[in-house]
């Protein structure tokens, strides 16, 4: 077999393995719990046969491998079993149908935010690592420290602030529903998109300037100095191709922490995705909805690492051009 | 050479240490400056806050929402809660639960990252196993889940956050200390037939503290961000504990109605600004320190 | 390109004056190179040669008109064929670069673009100054790989770097260089990183081409030998100055300067040959390897006498290492025996007593790395002494005094860290170390291989003394043919992890040889201008024989 093919398949199946173990540790989370979940939802009040009946209701009374195997076999069929909010009343509600509409709003926000991030953030980055030392450098260093160390919050109230509540270019609050038109969730979504671009435009562009300016220090880009090769010339023919590893790796990397970042910008904005989902079911302590968001969550981060990865494999011409 | 002679050496290993210091406190950038100093007044704010408060940490002694006056600093509260007393109180427990927790962190992670680096073997493999798995998930996610099972409380906290921080302490001390555990000193004091205890406290700590000081630096940052964030979202920790990440969600619909007169900041941003101005010093430092350890390493 | 009567020797291509080079470390300039002249002619080569420090690279460098980042050239004029390359725009000397001035790197592995072909890469210069169309460029590739030896030339410009050793690529970055046929080219410790068998392939190939094209050269080595057979002239450089300059032969054959002298110290160093019967280590029939896979050592059985040294020579990945590996209980041996005074050794390093284990120290190349830089001389030395003779406090500290006294250092070193010493100061405190423990056998692993050549033979010297006063022996694991002349008593010759010979040392340098013995030893260059020429005539000869 190819080695780029081998080297592919096996971090694909490392990945797989990952995300099972993941599922394991979620699952097992569960299980975890002191005190256990019917005196949490039905509080210190409930009699052992109210406590009997509602683990019946759930199906904690069996095995927990048989439970997970159960668990991820739905999951992998879409069913993520259903809230706990609902049990007590008459109306079940499906977790899939809470999460479903949440999920296309956080991602609308994420691929917002990652359109005008990602190329922003390169084009800053490789800026700053040509002309390193001089001023610019200086400040995009000082100010990207400045918002890295701020926490995401205080930047989203901050942008309220001024450009909400003072200019009104934007609405306070970002509430969205299926009735809002596309325009209309752009506007609306927009300054915790900006919120979100700041943050990691200060995170990627300093690393995409670290990845750089390793590659230019490499002994083969002084050669092609020597070999009277111009800078831009340079730049492209000797750096580029192995740049697309560091490069891949660093928009994994924080295409990975938009994930997470959404969660705190999503509860400033009131915007209804699924980082708030999850807040309010750990507040209510409705495990199937934390478990599902946590799921999606932790896929997602595993999924692009492991894209990076793979694009660092195939683009590696040690395993393109083997010996 | 006689008994006189050890105390002769710490003699020179000090007064060297501290002429070192003073040497590169003096060449120290506006940058660092400013990140030690306010690290320092913070750490004064935490340590005396009940002598320097004015009032208690959560009495309520005044009207809700009252403007800032010579009565009240920076006003009060939704409850009439002395917002600046809050504030000092908040650095104490707040940087008080961060500190701990990254301590807490460093001994789980540290301990076993420079174990697993010096003994290998199937050890090693499973503890690097887990912890991939650990890092495959974002903190705060995992946070919140566990927070979720386990139940709001600070004990909880700090539990949660330490075990989640340590994974990548280990990952540090471990990268780290495989680097000195191949130098051949080590190697000759196996030879030598020195056991675990000496490889590890004499041969391979004391060159691996430099990193792990800077990384502890950046650490109790983020946990102290994600302690922040927690707290705000409203599981982290819980009132009336004075926190400033809380603080910024009780106070947060202040802000469409700025009724402050005077500093003219809405008061969520007191709080807020706290929280930026401490992690913002510590990074500053810590990138000062960073770039005179590395020496030129943009140059090479 | 130029007609070739312009390429006559005698014109002055190449003038330096006054060059003053600054480099940066913490945020202070401090001067590398204090003032120097040159003066290459059309068709010559120079030789640069000085130890670690002395500015070498730095002048080869700026005789392209180029500092490295973190350097600055502050003073003097370089002027290339009439051309001020100081006052030079970036966009006049990048015309020169690589079409009429050419650089070869010393490591060729790092100094190819990975993510390119050879052919690609040894064209660039040429086709992109359109000196040459690609076509005729790409022929004219596979002619220059072709003088330069290398095998298969019409196909190994389709090769990436990876895929070829690493004496090839040094060869392909002299055809890269070669591609426009510059006026000059700077060599720069281009077989430093090379075996010697691999290094005079290369040498060859490159004296050659450049003779073939009556290029001038820069050739830059700490290697006096080396650079007797590629060079016409060479000047000797110290910390940033000229200390000497002649042409090569009246320098080999009378050097002005006593310092000059140094650079060939180890190879006037010569011990008397003692044999002896009195077997205190014998290693019997050993086989070793690495995850269980490739055997490293294969059937290997050395005897060491006590009193003696022993010298294991071999080149990279002869398994010369993995033999002391094996020795001390690191890599226990998967068959065989090691007897210890008249024992059998355990195999494992947990399995010997505290007793053994003192008795076997071990001294390694590099004291920058055995020496922890966390601890005093004072704890370094003294901890074998607390650790296996329980001597504490004062006695130790006496002890560790006449240690320092032993290795002839000041005892006010005591309290000094080792980042305080240098280099030949740091292996003497390794040393001292070794000697602590009061050892029967000292393993020393390319102990002097990472020192300037007059450092060398002060710890040889030093070493011999030793032995004399302590009857300790040595296992002494080196790369280095005058090194082992200048401390064996026997000499084990290993080969791709098996052990070629072993014998008293005259006898194992002296004819017949095996093969491999052979072919090693012819490896090494000499102090004599004739030699590499001398030495391919006669490997001609062989071969035509053959």
């Amino acid at each position: 077999m190819h080695p780029v093919l081998k080297t592919v398949l096996q971090r694909l199946g490392l990945g797989l393995l990952t995300l099972f173990v993941v599922s394991v540790l979620i699952f097992a989370s569960l299980e975890m719990l002191p005190g256990g979940f019917a005196e949490a939802i039905l509080g210190q009040g409930a009699t052992p046969e109210t406590v009997a009946a509602f683990n019946k209701q759930i199906g904690l009374d069996r095995p927990a491998a048989v439970r997970y195997v159960e668990w991820i076999w739905n999951i992998l069929h879409g069913d993520f079993g259903y809230s706990y909010a609902g049990m007590g009343g008459s109306i079940k509600r499906s977790v899939s149908d809470l999460i479903a509409p949440r999920l296309y709003n956080t991602f609308f926000l994420a691929i917002m935010t990652a359109i005008v991030a990602v190329p922003l953030s390169l084009f800053l980055g490789i800026m700053a690592a040509l002309y390193r030392n001089s001023w610019y450098d200086r400040t995009v260093n000082a100010v990207t420290l400045t918002t890295i160390a701020t926490p995401e919050f205080f930047i989203a109230y901050l942008l309220m602030f001024f450009l909400a509540i003072k200019a009104k270019w934007f609405p306070t609050l970002s509430t969205v529903s299926e009735s809002t038109t596309l325009l209309e969730h752009l506007w609306r979504a927009g300054l915790p998109a900006i919120t979100l671009t700041l943050v990691i435009v200060a995170h990627m562009m300093r690393m995409t300037r670290a990845a750089l300016i390793n590659l230019l220090a490499s002994p083969y880009m002084e050669m092609a100095q020597l070999k009277g090769v111009p800078r831009r010339e340079a730049i492209v023919k000797h750096a580029l191709p192995n740049a697309w590893a560091p490069i891949a790796t660093v928009i994994a990397f924080n295409l990975a922490y938009l994930v997470v970042g959404v969660v705190v910008v999503e509860v400033v904005f009131v915007y209804p995705g699924i980082g708030q989902l999850m807040v309010d079911a750990v507040s209510s302590r409705d495990m199937p909805v934390v478990q599902a968001c946590a799921l999606i969550f932790a896929a997602t981060y595993i999924l692009l690492n492991l894209s990076a990865d793979v694009v660092s494999i195939i683009t590696n011409p040690r395993l393109l051009h083997p010996k | 050479m006689t008994a006189q002679a050890p105390n002769l050496r710490s003699v020179r290993a000090r007064r060297s240490f501290l002429e070192s210091a003073r040497r590169t406190l003096a060449t120290a950038p506006w940058s660092a400056w400013f990140g030690m100093i306010v690290i320092v007044i913070y750490v004064i704010a935490a340590v005396f806050a009940p002598w320097l408060a004015p009032y208690g940490e959560s009495d309520v002694v005044g009207k809700a929402y009252q403007p800032s006056g010579p009565e009240f600093w920076l006003g009060t509260d939704q409850i009439g809660r002395d917002l600046l007393s809050r504030l000092i109180y908040g650095a104490r427990n707040t940087i008080g639960i961060a500190f701990l927790t990254t301590m807490l962190s460093f001994a789980i992670g540290g301990t076993l990252g420079v174990l697993t680096a010096h003994r290998r073997g199937w050890l090693d493999q499973l503890v690097s196993r887990v912890v991939d798995a650990f890092l495959a998930i974002p903190v705060l996610i995992f946070a919140l889940m566990l927070l979720a099972v386990a139940g709001k409380s600070i004990i909880n906290l700090i539990l949660i956050l330490a075990l989640l921080d340590s994974t990548r302490v280990f990952r540090l001390a471990r990268a780290t200390a495989l680097n000195v555990v191949v130098m051949d000193y080590v190697e000759a004091a196996k030879l030598r037939g020195e056991g675990m205890g000496w490889i590890i406290f004499k041969e391979v700590l004391p060159n691996i503290l430099p990193p792990l000081i800077t990384e502890f630096g950046l650490r109790f940052c983020f946990v102290f961000l994600t302690i922040a964030a927690l707290s705000f979202l409203g599981v982290g920790i819980q009132p009336p504990t004075a926190d400033w990440g809380s603080m910024v969600a009780e106070s947060k619909t202040l802000i469409t109605f700025p009724v402050r007169t005077f500093p003219w900041i809405p008061a969520p941003f007191y709080p807020a600004i706290a929280i930026a101005l401490l992690t913002v010093a510590i990074n500053f430092v810590v990138d000062w320190f960073l770039h005179k350890t590395s020496g030129l390493r943009d140059e090479k | 390109m130029k007609s070739d009567t312009q390429r006559v020797k005698g014109e002055a291509l190449l003038e330096i004056r006054g060059l003053k080079i600054e480099g940066n470390s913490d945020g202070v300039w401090h001067p590398i190179v204090k003032g120097v002249d040159l003066t290459l002619k059309r068709g010559e080569v120079l030789g640069l040669i000085g130890e670690s420090g002395a500015g070498k690279s730095t002048i080869g460098l700026a005789a392209m008109g180029f500092a490295r980042p973190g350097c600055r050239i502050v003073d003097g004029t370089i002027m290339f064929d009439g051309i001020d390359l100081r006052a030079a725009s970036e966009a006049e000397k990048r015309h020169l670069w690589g079409a009429r001035i050419a650089y070869v790197a010393q490591s060729a592995a790092a100094a190819f673009n990975p993510a390119h072909r050879l052919i690609d890469q040894t064209v660039e210069t040429a086709v992109r100054d359109g000196i040459r169309t690609r076509d005729q460029a790409v022929a004219d590739s596979v002619d220059l790989y072709r003088r330069l030896q290398l095998p298969n030339p019409e196909h190994i410009g389709d090769r990436f770097p990876h895929q070829v050793s690493g004496g090839q690529l040094q060869r392909a970055m002299t055809a890269m260089a070669m591609s426009c046929r510059p006026d000059l080219i700077i060599f720069d410790e281009p077989t430093t990183a090379l075996d010697v068998t691999t290094q005079v392939e290369v040498l060859a190939a490159m004296r050659n081409i450049v003779e073939q094209f009556h290029t001038a050269a820069i050739y830059i080595t700490h290697d006096l030998a080396v650079v007797a057979q590629m060079a016409d002239r060479i000047m000797v450089l110290r910390h940033g100055l000229e200390v000497e300059e002649a042409p090569t032969r009246e320098m080999l054959k009378e050097p002005k300067q006593d310092y000059t002298k140094t650079l060939w110290a180890v190879r006037s160093l010569v011990k008397e040959e003692s044999i002896s019967d009195d077997v205190t280590l014998s290693v019997r029939n050993v086989d070793a390897s690495y995850s269980g896979v490739v055997k490293v050592l294969d059937n290997v059985t050395v005897c060491l006498p006590r009193g003696r040294t022993v010298a294991v020579v071999g080149e990279s990945g002869s398994g010369k290492s993995t033999l002391a590996r094996a020795i001390t209980g690191l890599l226990p041996p998967s068959k065989g025996e090691i007897q210890f005074n008249g024992k059998v050794l355990p195999k494992a390093l947990k399995d010997r007593d505290k007793d053994t284990l003192r008795r076997i120290q071990m001294i390694y190349q590099s004291a920058d790395t055995s020496l922890n830089p966390r601890q005093t001389i004072r704890d370094i030395i003294g901890r074998p002494l607390e650790f296996y003779h329980g001597v504490k406090g004062a006695a130790r500290d006496r002890r560790v005094a006449e240690l320092l006294d032993a290795i002839e250092l000041d005892e006010s070193y005591i309290d000094r860290l080792p980042t305080e010493l240098s280099g030949g100061q740091k292996q003497r405190i390794s040393i001292a170390r070794a000697l602590a423990a009061q050892p029967d056998i000292i393993i020393c692993d390319e102990v002097t291989s990472a020192l300037d050549q007059i450092v060398q033979e002060e710890i040889l010297t030093l070493l011999m003394k030793l032995q004399k006063e302590t009857n300790v022996s040595y296992l002494f694991i080196t790369h280095d043919i005058a090194t082992v002349r200048a401390i064996s008593d026997e000499i084990v010759v290993m080969h791709q992890g098996k052990v070629v010979q072993q014998g008293p040392k005259t006898q194992v340098l002296n004819p017949p040889h095996p093969p491999y013995t052979e072919l090693l030893l012819s490896s090494v260059p000499q102090m004599d201008p004739d030699w590499l020429t001398n030495l391919l005539a006669d490997r001609a000869r062989a071969k035509v024989k053959a």
